[in-house]
């Protein structure tokens, strides 16, 4: 009945072995080291060496999806993602240079002028690339424009200034609701689960962020925030439905978030030509405008749209860091999400951890709606919710489900909607080509080995044991 | 065929599994090549096999230098494995799985069953293998399926063949078998490489003892050779083979167990309804009931339903006279049970967190390692420290991901999250299955002086030398019941027959007729 004292510090155990000459295993050798746990049968090729332990190794029973989601979040370094973004690209450059009708031209006339054909190819990439640029990050006539005012002032006062701002607004602007909802994503994720269902939770908090922005009226501060909070409360009772059906049920959370991106995507529809959320005496699926007193204040003069919602974003990301690495909650998630026996052994609700993931996740993307109809649009449509949830899976991955990872991704995207409306702008190349873009640093980002083949990286996992599993988990 | 094995090298990054090893194997010889886990046993074997490529040395087959880029070259070749782990196609039948890859066929291509069949009776036949071409594999007991796996590399013309620890997954009956058919093949001039970390079966089987430590072989042994000198090598220091421990002072009832009864989840796949059928028993502090079967006898289940994992449709589970049968794990674990799991990267760790997380697993919501819902991470971490340092767990540092270690220290890591809170009742199933020596020793320590302060312990073990070691009473399991109650003073045999379903104990007499549902051929007395 007795036995050292609990928590409190433990009585050091009077048995250790010998001390006396050299012991088994030393430090981190591993056991029968990256040896074949399973061997192919007989005439088998030699197989790839399988990390594992002696007796208990038993590949190859982990449920697919799981080894999908490792594969993506884990098996890639920050240096393959980075390069994927390269590569991409590169081959978008390719894309956009042979799909000007200038550049085929000059290609057609090779022969004749080879050096006019490499020429107009790399002017058309670089002029899409440098428009992009500009419309993303800064653009440099804006600074020229400053100087050439008489005063700092009258720039000032004339909107110069704010104009060479403009392109990273422009980019916070966008990527706002891609690190929301992508934090919705990438939380789940870390507990092993997959939250496709984004938009359906995005329309929840936007519609009731829409509901409390012009339905009720409080004075301007409180108002924000109450629109706010109801955001999340709206994602969240999605996500929460989702949680319970997977706890309860076990119905796969795949499918329950694939089927209620279209009930919510109807319900949206559907209110909006009612009464209760539609604009009256208007026949579009549309609702009212929110009061003034519910649409977040900008933050950077009123002629650059970066509102308040990007700070509730960044705020969101450290939450969830800290929720994540620092939390016992967060530490329940990530036991989960690794290893959800060891976590019931341990004591732990993993049906309890999934509802509550879907909660915060739910929250999260309903943010990402409230910041949009509060920040920008400050209305709703049927299609408002556009493409953020599907975008918010790329983001996640693309930021390896890590919170500072999805805001980078976030801001990339963000990035290159924004620059890809100057670049259409300004060169004849259309603007899809981001969408173009970004597919291709998802398929360079899922195919990990064709990057470090492209770039000759040593393979991470091919390197023998230790290095397989040798990355933190915090953060 | 005469195998020579000069100067093998391998090497996986910074560590070197194999240290220019040196090994000659005689034609009709069983030669036994011993040591702990992680001394490079199974790599050399899979170097041999062409699974691996080694960085220097050679292979000499009857004088000639020969290398093995795959395993074909290796079947070509004459060698023969068996793993560790079978691989057999569960749903084909048994003369399927032998031919698997060199079937027999007709002039049109078909499957020429009926030359299939008999050429596995012929051959299983002339090494008294008994295998019934025409079974399905998932039907046969595991040591049956053993000698599928044999007759497959027989029916490659194997010459030498590997058996990577054979007797992990056997009872003492089915072992005793295994050791007659190896006699058998060698006396018929087949050579045969027998992997093992248990000193008495190598003493009992083989020709000449090979000792690898650390990726070198530290010397060849008669069988003749003590258990002592043999361990003495194995492990490169004197080891206590048998834990000192003194007479069990039991206290009052910590554990009662009565008539619980835990359904399978797969009702379909085993006609036998209950996992843990009308279990009933008592522990008391500061004793530990040792609990032996054959793996697969539901002692699993027990261990899982003790613990709240599984639910139970009968009976009741009292700790300290409270009832406990209905209560969540972590209530268990809160009222003071420590669990140390079967399946230890499963159940007990997750691989990928660090040892300071790991060593919080089940205590991470509490005060010092918690305040409201902050982490304390400085607590966790000097926690993580001392453990490590009380424990001696071989880990470069606390944040060094655990599936790195080897298992024994991944077990330490286990053993001192369990034990390090104040528990009443200690639950360990196969506590140190895949240890070396050295792990087991301190393991089994540790497990004894928790008795010695007071613990209730109950140890599930499918390896007799373990029950033998820590039991202060042994309980035999058998198809979901406990077939009988002995002192640890019960001969082997008895407790074999125990382990086989033919308990005729005190308290067993109900189960006398359950030997006769044990599938496929009777376990032979040992």
């Amino acid at each position: 009945m007795s036995g050292p004292p609990g928590e409190g510090p433990v009585t050091p155990g009077p048995v250790t072995p010998g001390p006396d000459g050299p012991q088994s295993p030393g430090p981190g050798t591993p056991q029968d080291a990256g040896t074949p746990a399973i061997a192919t049968s007989a005439s088998g090729d030699a197989p790839p060496p399988a990390s594992g332990g002696e007796e208990t190794a038993q590949d190859g029973r982990q449920p697919f999806g799981r080894i999908i989601l490792e594969s993506i979040v884990e098996g890639n370094s920050a240096m393959v993602t980075t390069l994927a973004i390269v590569a991409a690209i590169v081959v978008g450059g390719l894309l956009i240079a042979f799909t000007d009708p200038v550049v085929l031209t000059a290609w057609s006339n090779f022969s004749a002028n080879p050096g006019n054909a490499f020429a107009q190819a790399w002017d058309s990439a670089a002029g899409s690339y440098s428009a992009m640029f500009e419309g993303a990050i800064f653009n440099p006539h804006t600074i020229a424009a400053v100087f050439q005012q008489a005063s700092l002032a009258s720039a000032l006062h004339d909107g110069y200034v704010s104009a060479v701002f403009n392109p990273l607004s422009e980019t916070a602007v966008n990527a706002t609701p891609l690190i929301l909802a992508g934090l919705a994503v990438a939380l789940a994720f870390r507990a092993g689960l997959f939250n496709i269902g984004a938009t359906s939770q995005w329309i929840g908090g936007a519609m009731l962020a829409t509901w409390l922005g012009f339905g009720v009226s409080l004075p301007p501060f409180i108002h924000c925030v109450v629109c706010v909070i109801g955001g999340f409360v709206g994602g969240a009772v999605i996500g929460w439905v989702v949680g319970v059906l997977k706890a309860r049920t076990g119905a796969h959370e795949v499918i329950v978030t694939i089927m209620l991106n279209y009930v919510m995507e109807y319900l949206l529809s559907y209110l909006l030509g009612t009464s209760a959320l539609g604009k009256p005496g208007s026949n579009d699926l549309i609702s009212p405008n929110i009061a003034g007193s519910a649409v977040l204040p900008h933050i950077a003069g009123p002629s650059l749209r970066i509102n308040a919602g990007f700070l509730v974003a960044l705020a969101a990301a450290v939450g969830v860091w800290w929720l994540l690495s620092r939390s016992t909650l967060g530490f329940e998630f990530r036991t989960v999400g690794a290893n959800p026996s060891a976590a019931r052994a341990a004591g732990m609700s993993v049906e309890r951890t999934w509802i509550l993931v879907f909660l915060i996740a739910g929250g999260l993307a309903g943010l990402s709606g409230a910041a949009v109809v509060q920040g920008t649009d400050h209305f709703l449509t049927f299609q408002s919710y556009g493409t953020y949830g599907i975008d918010a899976i790329t983001v996640a991955l693309l930021g390896r489900a890590r919170p500072l990872g999805t805001v980078l991704a976030a801001l990339l995207y963000g990035g290159l909607y924004a620059g890809g409306v100057q670049m259409q702008a300004v060169t004849q190349t259309p603007a899809s080509m981001t969408e173009v873009i970004q597919a291709l640093i998802v398929l360079f980002v899922a195919a990990p080995a064709f990057v470090r083949a492209l770039f000759r990286l040593r393979g991470a996992k091919a390197g023998g044991e230790g290095q397989t599993l040798a990355k933190g988990w915090s953060g | 065929m005469k195998l020579e094995l000069r100067g093998i090298t391998k090497r996986f990054g910074s560590l070197t599994a194999n240290d220019h090893i040196d090994l000659t194997v005689l034609p009709g010889q069983i030669h036994a090549l011993l040591g702990e886990n992680g001394a490079g046993k199974t790599t050399l074997m899979n170097v041999l096999y062409g699974l691996l490529q080694p960085d220097e040395g050679e292979f000499i087959l009857d004088g000639q230098p020969t290398a093995f880029h795959s395993p074909k070259d290796a079947i070509n070749a004459g060698i023969g494995m068996v793993h560790q782990h079978f691989m057999l196609v569960p749903v084909f039948t048994v003369a399927e799985n032998i031919t698997l890859g060199v079937e027999r066929t007709h002039a049109l291509g078909l499957l020429d069953r009926r030359r299939t069949r008999r050429d596995v009776r012929e051959l299983s036949e002339r090494y008294g293998l008994h295998v019934d071409p025409d079974a399905l594999v998932e039907d046969i007991p595991v040591g049956v399926q053993q000698r599928v796996e044999i007759v497959k590399a027989l029916l490659r013309e194997a010459r030498v063949l590997i058996l990577d620890e054979p007797t992990a997954v056997l009872t003492p009956g089915e072992t005793e078998d295994l050791f007659r058919v190896m006699r058998e093949l060698k006396a018929g001039g087949t050579s045969i490489i027998f992997i093992s970390h248990k000193l008495r079966e190598v003493q009992a089987i083989a020709d000449t003892i090979t000792v690898l430590r650390r990726g070198k072989v530290v010397g060849e042994r008669p069988p003749t050779a003590s258990d002592s000198e043999l361990a003495l090598l194995m492990v490169g220091r004197k080891v206590e083979l048998r834990v000192t421990k003194a007479p069990a002072q039991p206290g009052d009832v910590v554990l009662d167990v009565a008539g619980l009864t835990v359904p399978t989840g797969d009702h379909l796949l085993t006609d036998h309804p209950a996992a843990v059928d009308d279990v009933s028993f008592q522990v008391r502090a500061g004793e530990i009931l040792g609990i032996a079967g054959v793996q697969g006898n539901g002692q699993t289940e027990l261990c899982e339903a003790l613990m709240g994992l599984l639910p139970s449709v009968a009976g009741s589970v009292r700790l300290s006279g409270r009832d406990i049968t209905s209560a969540t794990p972590r209530d268990r674990l809160r009222a003071g049970v420590g669990y140390i799991p079967e399946d230890r990267q499963e159940d007990g760790l997750v691989t990928d967190f660090s040892v300071a997380d790991n060593l919080i697993l089940d205590v991470y919501d509490r005060p010092p390692f918690a305040s409201g819902l902050s982490l304390n991470l400085d607590a966790i971490r000097s926690t993580a420290v001392k453990r490590v340092a009380d424990f001696d767990i071989r880990t470069t540092s606390t944040s060094t991901p655990t599936g790195t270690l080897s298992g024994g220290n991944q077990q330490k890591v286990i053993l001192a999250r369990e034990i390090g809170r104040d528990v009443k009742l200690l639950v360990a199933s196969q506590p140190t299955r895949g240890l070396d020596v050295g792990s087991i020793e301190f393991v089994h320590r540790r497990i004894v002086e928790q008795r010695d302060q007071g613990v209730a312990v109950v140890i599930v073990s499918s390896e007799l030398d373990e029950i033998y070691a820590l039991a202060d009473r042994i309980a035999v399991m058998y198809e979901g019941r406990i077939t009988g109650f002995r002192p640890p003073t019960t001969s082997a045999e008895e407790l074999g027959l125990l382990m086989a379903g033919a308990g005729t104990g005190p308290d067993a007499g109900t189960q006398a007729g359950a030997a006769s549902d044990s599938p496929g051929e009777p376990t032979e007395p040992v």
